[in-house]
């Protein structure tokens, strides 16, 4: 059957199971929105490239499906690429189709041409340049596998115009994968299993270290059932949120440079860290040298690379940790011995629960606002974040039941992920309610997506935590920069009420903690368009308990009051 | 720390050296010498690398380098039984009064001399590095004008592969 390279790209898409597209068109994806026109794909038009990208990766976060983007060459392209580096650092999968110009013109700097998959190298899973129309199915069919399998990732494809222009008599029959430096992981190696249920079962204070890989794995009911088996304590990272129901009492919350205090002391005192999913990045550690100085570790994880990359493991075990954790729990059977280390524990989280003060103004105080939230929706919402202190008061207040309901941008920290990110859980997840938590320096940085949702009629609701400053710098810049707020002030800034409005949704302004319930049920209520709460909070609360950077985990700043 | 040569097996397509080399500079890994070239199938290419790291970077290098889609396999042939090349040609002053002793050197290294100037020769010497550092030692008293190594290549002995 003779086919337009664009009409082949559409046709591998639907053999994918992708129903939805983010994109942005533009003179050399000209082609491929000719033939999306008629297409039965659904097309979200993003209004900006970055917040198209953001808004595939919230989708793909929220479903565990493969989000999709499109955009054009040159400027497109380029405005992708830190929704790119936020999906692989994150580990999220994506396919980027990037348009290029013409082959005859590509290296004589023609209009709206950049190097995409030269930039983008270092930052996707792989990347392609399709240089012929032949090559069309053949690379999306290894595109999605790439990014879907194993440590899941972003691939940008990136299409040459003529190449989508030209027909060719195309036999989907005859497509072949062609991947002979990729294997997907399948299985385990046994004896580090038998290890690892050796350890445990010797351990007097094991600690359970679970991470982004649980969710991306879908292993939340294997890692519960190991837990639940021997009434081991879990701690979760930024990306591991939602991996273990958050009102479980073996639940210690986040750990590492935020984390609460508990978590902390208990990787200290810890003498089995079972490390499911993780990368022992340095915002969790602190100081390598001194984290869990006392513990044997177990780390479980898809990438080989990641093992023994940041600490020394004792038993190390490569595979899907769905696959592993099942093999574990396999061979534990249920005893609980650890009634001295719960104890502890107990003891930790009664002296230091997560504790704020008082506004000094008498106003919001932020972390009141998460816990609003938390209680108008017990876990049953999708929320987003944007960076800095909102995002970590939204992991520490806010307790996640269960996995893809918390999409951040853990490892790259992408301010103006939100909104987007938002967008795409709502598309994917029509049925819960989607929130971004956001901050008044970041919900500027894609604030332009409203148009997006206002025109899809999604009801996304966006809560601004307004303290007029970039606040995380701001707290950065009080406790070490001797209170110097050089360029943190952001008390110049539109009104997002009328601005909400402008775009078309709903602007409500909270300035009083009395209002703040009735503004968060009354958006909840929507069912057409996006809510801005403009949520005026205390000026200058910081983000506690808090490791210093470089400092030890058991040696954590504040908590106590503000 | 240690020099280890890497035999990196890739897929023949453009760019894959650039992942490769990304790959080193982008997680701070050192390479000495690198080679690279078609194998006896053309659909192959192999990079040789030496880099410089203990067994903790090696591993790291290694993992980094197989999460890259092109690359089909690596051995490290540090330890095993190879036989490690490189070629080098050396552009020496030479004008006659000092052309028969480095006509003797080049014999005592069993280099070879692959162009004769009015002033200068050209030799050419294959061998493993420490052939190598020595003629270019013992060459540099005369002045050398001109240097370039392909870097090293390896192959390990025998019939494994």
């Amino acid at each position: 059957m003779q086919l337009k390279g664009a009409e082949i790209l559409l046709r591998c898409l639907q053999d994918e199971g992708v129903d939805t597209v983010f994109g942005y068109p533009g003179g050399a994806v000209l082609p491929i929105y000719d033939a999306l026109f008629e297409s039965s794909i659904r097309h979200i038009l993003g209004r900006h490239e970055q917040g198209v990208a953001h808004a595939a990766d919230g989708y793909a976060r929220a479903t565990g499906k493969v989000g999709v983007c499109i955009a054009t060459s040159g400027p497109g392209a380029t405005n992708l690429v830190t929704g790119i580096a936020t999906a692989n650092m994150d580990s999220i999968p994506l396919v980027c189709f990037t348009g290029q110009v013409g082959t005859p013109f590509i290296g004589r700097d023609a209009f709206q041409e950049a190097d995409i998959t030269g930039i983008t190298m270092p930052i996707t899973k792989h990347n392609y340049v399709v240089e012929r129309t032949e090559d069309v199915a053949r690379t999306v069919k290894e595109a999605f596998y790439i990014a879907s399998t194993n440590r899941p990732g972003p691939v940008v494809v990136d299409l040459p115009k003529d190449v989508m222009e030209r027909s060719i008599d195309y036999k989907p029959e005859e497509v072949e994968v062609n991947l002979r430096g990729y294997r997907v992981m399948k299985g385990y190696n046994s004896g580090q299993v038998i290890s690892a249920v050796e350890l445990i079962k010797t351990a007097k204070r094991p600690v359970i270290y679970a991470g982004g890989g649980v969710i991306s794995s879908n292993a939340a009911a294997e890692l519960r059932e190991l837990a639940l088996k021997r009434k081991i304590p879990v701690t979760t990272t930024l990306m591991g949120m939602g991996a273990f129901p958050g009102n479980n009492y073996l639940n210690l919350g986040m750990l590492g440079m935020h984390g609460t205090r508990y978590a902390n002391y208990a990787i200290g005192e810890s003498d089995l860290l079972i490390a499911v999913g993780v990368r022992f990045d340095d915002r969790v550690t602190g100081n390598i040298a001194t984290f869990a100085p006392h513990a044997r570790v177990i780390h479980i994880d898809i990438d080989a690379a990641e093992i023994g990359k940041n600490v020394d493991v004792d038993v190390p075990i490569v595979g899907q940790v769905k696959e592993v954790l099942q093999g574990i729990n396999q061979r534990l059977d249920e005893v609980t011995e650890y009634w001295e280390w719960h104890q502890t524990i107990d003891r930790w989280k009664e002296e230091y629960p997560l504790r704020y003060g008082n506004s000094c103004e008498g106003r919001i105080m932020p972390q009141n606002v998460i816990e609003k939230i938390y209680d108008l929706t017990r876990g049953n919402a999708i929320i987003t974040t944007e960076v800095g202190q909102n995002q970590m008061w939204a992991a520490q207040y806010y307790k996640f039941e269960h996995p893809r309901t918390f999409l951040t941008s853990g490892g790259l920290g992408t301010m103006g992920y939100g909104l987007p990110a938002a967008i795409g859980a709502k598309i994917g997840r029509p049925d819960l309610p989607v929130i971004d938590i956001a901050g008044d320096g970041s919900i500027q940085m894609n604030i332009q997506e409203l148009a997006t949702a206002v025109q899809y009629q999604l009801p996304v609701i966006v809560c601004i935590l307004n303290n007029q400053f970039l606040g995380m710098v701001r707290q950065w810049q009080g406790l070490f920069y001797g209170g110097r707020y050089s360029y943190t002030d952001m008390s110049y800034q539109p009104d997002f009420v009328k601005l909400a409005e402008a775009f078309g949704a709903i602007g409500l302004r909270v300035s009083r903690e009395e209002e703040l319930n009735q503004a968060l049920e009354q958006a909840l209520q929507v069912t057409d368009r996006p809510v801005v709460l403009d949520i005026l909070v205390e000026r200058e609360a910081d983000v506690y308990p808090m490791v210093p950077p470089g400092g030890s985990l058991s040696h954590m700043l504040g908590g106590d009051e503000i | 720390m240690r020099k280890h040569t890497l035999a990196v097996i890739v897929e023949n397509r453009p760019g894959v050296l650039t992942r490769v080399t990304t790959l080193f500079r982008r997680r701070g890994y050192n390479i000495e010498s690198l080679a690279v070239g078609e194998t006896e199938n053309p659909s192959i290419s192999r990079i040789t690398i030496v880099v410089m790291g203990d067994e903790k970077i090696l591993e790291q290098v290694t993992k980094q380098l197989y999460k890259l889609v092109d690359v089909i396999k690596i051995v490290d042939i540090t330890d095993k039984r190879s036989v490690e090349r490189e070629l080098v040609m050396v552009k020496v002053r030479a004008d006659v009064n000092v052309r028969a002793e480095i006509v003797q050197i080049v014999d005592i290294f069993r280099a070879r001399i692959v162009d004769i100037g009015k002033t200068s020769l050209i030799i050419e010497v294959t061998g493993d590095s420490a052939k190598i550092d020595a003629i270019v030692e013992s060459l540099k008293p005369f002045g050398i004008i001109e240097l370039v190594r392909t870097g090293i290549v390896a192959m390990v002995r025998g019939e494994i592969k």
